[in-house]
């Protein structure tokens, strides 16, 4: 077990993926909270033409990646806020016309071929330079720094924005932040998973996660917890059973929400005292929770 | 049986009035929802904005806070233009229902503490005057024992409670409340009603968007009636006679009754206008 810790590219794998299994489903939390699970899905397509940026100019494709993302974020959630009904199709236009520009510009890179393009689709840990490292580390304190300073605002945010208007807060800079911070996270989890895997780290352990809890915060801790697992046993395993590294550390954490449905439903059929009386109350109660 | 005329309880002499609209109009897409409505609302008094769905009075009270944006017009809160007021601490919003219907669960007394939002300052430690303060406000909806269920576990009218715990929670002396014994049992509407008594006398302004006075006849000091967009009744409370509590049973009404089931195509047309408002 030990043997594979001397490969350096490993060790750097490894503090990716610590850095990824952290920070995704932080961010992951709030975008779920705020139904906008599919964000990252969209930055993520974004950060694709980001990516083929670097490549084709020789720069570090996550420094390239991180700006266009942050760019394509801010786009995101001007169309979200100006566009009330073809906001999807505006979405869709974004999402596609970044993987586009993804492809072609990796196409006309010197030396790039498809095994570059499916590196970062899908993800290669193999390609994780120090100074990846860095970059990765440094957004990873900047996603933390924005929890720290604005979670609670986001909170409100997320759980209604309305109610976050009526406090005064700052509702579209909030709003910008959010979709920039997972613009960065998606950059961050990039190398480990890929673009099109990324979000999925942002949204599994959640989903895994609030299968077992009431709280908000143990909701995120817990999905903290169950996404470091998942990147730090996904690793070694697709190390030994020569898997694609992102795509095991993705079907761990899916195992691992399938587990968490099943303890979930075990423990509401034995419920405990006192818990999951219904209430006095005249509206119907129509979500008691299922057993599936 | 309380004071109930207009300008009657705590009003605190000298001070601007809590909220003020100046022509506050409110247009989607063109249709006024609002339509030039002047209303100022002393500090200190407990007030009713009613009228028929579709009215305009949920879409005047979050114009007010500035959840709805004027198409022209200005509003005042606390004598300060809403575009400058900084002082969000002081007001405190119950909206509709739950909207918090955040696909991540949240703990009754989670979803209370993040009221202190406006009055707490970042990376700042909870203190124990907020807990107190979370403590005090579950209390006074009588959901203490319930602090740490999850928000979904509730039935509707306990939600309602919580959303009111959450207003409580940051202490403001301002309070907008939309709706807030809709899909509450009549115990629990008791409750409110002495909750919102005692916001009255310790002489916070309460402004209310109502259907129907119901528990809080006592309470209220004022009421302002909305139809189509325009204020059509500012005064006293409508007296309800036997059941009825309905403001279109005030026969002093110089509209014909707002509740009836006109069958107006004007009346549907605004009706389909405030879905974005969820009146």
């Amino acid at each position: 077990m030990t043997e594979l810790w001397q490969y350096e590219f490993m060790q750097r794998a490894l503090i990716a993926a610590v850095l990824v299994g952290l920070v995704t489903p932080v961010i992951g939390t709030f975008l779920v909270q705020r139904r906008l699970a599919l964000l990252g899905d969209g930055i993520g397509h974004v950060a694709l033409t980001g990516v083929a940026l670097g490549v084709l100019t020789s720069t570090s494709p996550v420094l390239t990646a991180a700006i266009v993302s942050v760019v394509g974020a801010i786009l995101i959630e001007l169309v979200r806020v100006r566009t009330r009904t073809s906001g999807d199709v505006a979405l869709a236009l974004l999402f596609y016309g970044g993987i586009a520009g993804g492809v072609l510009l990796i196409g006309l890179a010197p030396g790039a071929n498809n095994a570059t393009l499916t590196s970062f689709l899908f993800g290669s840990v193999s390609t994780v330079s120090e100074q990846d490292i860095w970059i990765v580390g440094a957004l990873a304190v900047g996603v933390a720094s924005v929890v720290a300073f604005y979670g609670r605002e986001l909170f409100v945010l997320c759980q209604d924005e309305e109610v976050a208007r009526a406090h005064g807060l700052p509702v579209r800079f909030l709003s910008v932040l959010l979709a920039v911070t997972a613009a960065l996270t998606v950059v961050i989890g990039m190398q480990i998973v890929g673009v099109l895997m990324v979000s999925a780290l942002m949204i599994v352990p959640v989903a895994a996660a609030q299968q077992l809890s009431k709280s908000f915060r143990v909701t995120m801790a817990l999905a903290v917890g169950i996404g470091l697992v998942s990147s730090l046993a996904g690793l070694p395993t697709a190390y030994y059973a020569d898997l694609a590294p992102g795509a095991t550390i993705i079907l761990l954490a899916l195992a691992l929400f399938c587990v968490a449905v099943g303890v979930g439903a075990v423990r509401k059929l034995r419920p405990r005292h006192g818990a999951g009386v219904p209430g006095a109350g005249t509206m119907p109660q129509t979500e008691r929770g299922r057993v599936t | 049986m309380s004071a109930q005329f207009t300008g009657a309880g705590a009003e605190l002499p000298g001070a601007p009035p809590a909220l003020q609209a100046v022509d506050a109009t409110v247009a989607y897409d063109g249709v006024p929802v609002l339509d030039g409505v002047d209303v100022e609302i002393p500090a200190g008094q407990t007030m009713a904005v009613m009228g028929p769905n579709g009215s305009g009075k949920s879409t005047l009270m979050r114009a007010m806070l500035g959840i709805v944006p004027l198409t022209s017009g200005e509003i005042l809160v606390h004598g300060t233009p809403l575009r400058r007021f900084r002082d969000w601490r002081r007001i405190g919003y119950v909206p509709q229902r739950l909207t918090a219907g955040g696909a991540v669960p949240a703990t009754v007394r989670e979803i209370v503490a993040s009221g202190q939002i406006a009055a707490r300052r970042r990376l700042s430690f909870t203190s124990r005057s907020d807990r107190q303060a979370v403590t005090d406000a579950l209390e006074a909806v009588g959901l203490a024992d319930r602090a740490r269920a999850s928000v979904r576990e509730l039935s509707g009218g306990q939600q309602q409670r919580v959303l009111i715990a959450r207003a409580l929670a940051g202490r403001p002396d301002t309070f907008v409340m939309d709706e807030p014994m809709a899909g509450v049992d009549a115990e629990n509407q008791r409750a409110l009603a002495e909750t919102i008594t005692m916001l009255g006398e310790q002489g916070s302004t309460v402004v209310l968007v109502l259907h129907e006075l119901g528990p809080l006849e006592h309470v209220i000091q004022r009421a302002v009636s909305l139809d189509h967009g325009h204020i059509v009744h500012d005064g006293e409370p409508p007296h309800p006679t036997g059941e009825c509590a309905r403001p279109g049973h005030d026969h002093q009404h110089p509209h014909p009754d707002p509740n009836a089931p006109a069958p107006r195509d004007a009346h549907g047309e605004i009706i389909r206008l405030e879905v974005p408002g969820s009146d």
